[in-house]
């Protein structure tokens, strides 16, 4: 790690992948889009291969002998291949189930899994900058089954207090839920670390990738994660498809989240046994195209390159960071330059999020305002909203000097 | 199309830092508080009815949130007095929108009316016309 002092990457080239970056917006400024946290762009390619599907062989999966569902069956079954190839999962197609995106994701694990396994007594450990995704859906699930949940706390400079994750993940542990990359602080969780702590107490531990696997090389297998999730539309690919990686035998044990057709092998109208893996879990049709553009989206990211695109995050974020600081009333939450992933959530004294994104929109900015689906973690920020920008491969330097040069006209504007 | 900065004119960025009738009165008839849950506004209004039971004598908000949302509700609190339960339910969106003299971007529109939605709930839920335990701009846009 380290900042970058230049970027590894032909950022003009890859532009041209990107349509949408060529528009204007507010009166004619070019866009600046900095919200790529909460989704990115769409290259050309992965938008191809929607469009193939439905111009050339678009047909249900699994069911039919004619050749284009055969020729959909292939594609499809071969992306989750793709994506566990992608993540570093050696079970292929078994362990990666394709849901609509990481929030489905966790629903799928705490429905299966924790309906059946947490009791009174259990605890699930999650972090204090949980998104809403995990929080929430373990929050609740635990309300169903009488568990408990806890949160390892965070420090002064937005990173997770190990020696309190000590503390907390004990013989009492079912399940340690984190995030990898924060998507509001930027901080990169050691979660290799914390799966070597939840296994010491025979807990599972599952991974938030949402924001880590859109820009570095992630190994499940090499974090140990039991559990891994993440979304197709912020590496570059559509939305409604994501991906749960779990491992075989824990997806094997555990029953269907939902029931319906595809899902099944052998029904009557008494009884039904379920379908191998993956299948057991995607119930009724599929997002077809989406399944495969997301393996075309792992294509294109692996192509420019996951190292080369985390050292251009860390090139145009630590200028971000470089930038703001120097501007009176700026405050920037999380660890220092050198050590987060590719975002900056920020807020400028005297001014609201909401008003400052306002004014920033007159910049062609579009960033995030609000509280990012982690409203338990604002509230230990003590403010209410803060205001994101997020980086992605095809962002520049130059760009962030108009998200500067907008910040400065609304701090004119209100001082 | 209208620009996000053209809303910071002069008499909103001042009730925004001078806020008329805020904080909180001593013995209001009802209060209600209301939320904008996508942005995090929030503002409370206390209401003093006169003896006749309709008219505002005093009122007086509180809250914390983006500068349409906190203007809006000082701009609207020189405006109640005066006016009876029935004049505040004939308000709508128009109304709030003229006073404050901008056009407001279209997702700012919830910033804008939260204001004007408390009052109206908190003198709905005084005359025993709704029951709600606090006003959400999420609820019916």
């Amino acid at each position: 790690m380290g900042t970058q002092e230049q970027s590894p990457l032909d950022v003009e080239a890859l532009r041209a992948d990107f349509p949408i970056l060529e528009r204007e917006v507010a009166d004619g400024v070019p866009l600046v889009y900095f919200d790529n946290a909460a989704t990115t762009q769409t290259p050309t390619r992965v938008v191809d291969a929607i469009t193939e599907y439905y111009y050339e062989y678009n047909s249900n999966v699994h069911r039919g002998i004619h050749q284009l569902s055969q020729e959909a069956s292939i594609a499809y079954e071969e992306a989750h291949d793709r994506i566990a190839e992608f993540v570093g999962a050696s079970g292929e197609r078994e362990e990666i189930v394709f849901t609509k995106n990481t929030t489905e994701a966790f629903n799928l694990v705490a429905y299966a899994w924790g309906l059946n396994e947490l009791g009174e007594g259990d605890t699930v450990v999650l972090t204090e900058m949980e998104h809403h995704a995990s929080l929430v859906t373990w929050q609740q699930i635990a309300k169903k089954t009488g568990a408990t949940v806890e949160y390892v706390p965070i420090t002064e400079d937005g990173t997770l207090d190990m020696n309190a994750a000590g503390d907390l993940i004990d013989d009492d542990t079912a399940m340690v839920s984190v995030v990898h990359a924060s998507n509001v602080l930027g901080t990169v969780n050691p979660v290799s670390e914390l799966a070597d702590m939840a296994h010491e107490q025979d807990a599972l531990i599952f991974v938030d990738g949402a924001q880590a696997v859109p820009n570095r090389p992630v190994d499940v297998e090499a974090i140990d994660a039991d559990f891994y999730a993440f979304s197709g539309h912020k590496m570059a690919g559509p939305t409604g498809i994501g991906a749960l990686y779990g491992k075989r035998h824990l997806l094997e044990a555990m029953d269907p989240y939902l029931y319906g057709g595809e899902m099944i092998k052998k029904v009557t109208y008494d009884d039904a046994t379920w379908n191998d893996l993956p299948w057991k879990f995607e119930a009724g049709t599929p997002s077809i195209s989406e399944g495969i553009a997301f393996a075309e989206a792992a294509d294109y990211v692996d192509d420019v390159g996951l190292e080369r695109i985390n050292a251009h995050e860390e090139y145009v974020t630590a200028y971000a960071y470089d930038e703001l600081s120097k501007l009176d009333g700026v405050e920037i939450y999380g660890p220092p330059k050198d050590e987060r992933g590719g975002l900056v959530a920020f807020n400028v004294e005297g001014i609201h999020a909401h008003d400052l994104s306002s004014i920033l929109n007159d910049y062609g900015v579009a960033v995030r305002a609000g509280d990012h689906c982690t409203q338990p973690l604002h509230d230990t920020l003590g403010v209410p909203a803060s205001i994101r920008a997020s980086f992605y491969l095809y962002n520049t330097r130059e760009e962030v000097d108009t998200l500067i040069e907008g910040v400065e006209g609304a701090i004119d504007i209100f001082h | 199309m209208s620009m996000g900065s053209d809303m910071y004119r002069q008499q909103i960025l001042d009730h925004y830092r001078n806020p008329r009738n805020h904080g909180e009165l001593d013995d209001p008839t009802f209060s209600h508080e209301g939320f904008n849950p996508s942005c995090g506004d929030e503002l409370e209004f206390d209401v003093e009815l006169a003896d006749d039971g309709e008219t505002v004598e005093n009122v007086a908000f509180h809250g914390d949130g983006c500068a349409i949302s906190q203007a809006s509700a000082s701009l609207l609190s020189q405006e109640l007095p005066g006016m009876t339960l029935d004049e505040i339910d004939d308000l709508d969106r128009d109304d709030v929108l003229d006073l404050l003299g901008v056009e407001v971007t279209p997702m700012r529109i919830k910033c804008a009316v939260l204001a004007e939605k408390v009052v109206q709930d908190g003198a709905d839920i005084y005359r025993g016309e709704k029951e709600l335990e606090a006003t959400s701009t999420e609820d019916d846009e």
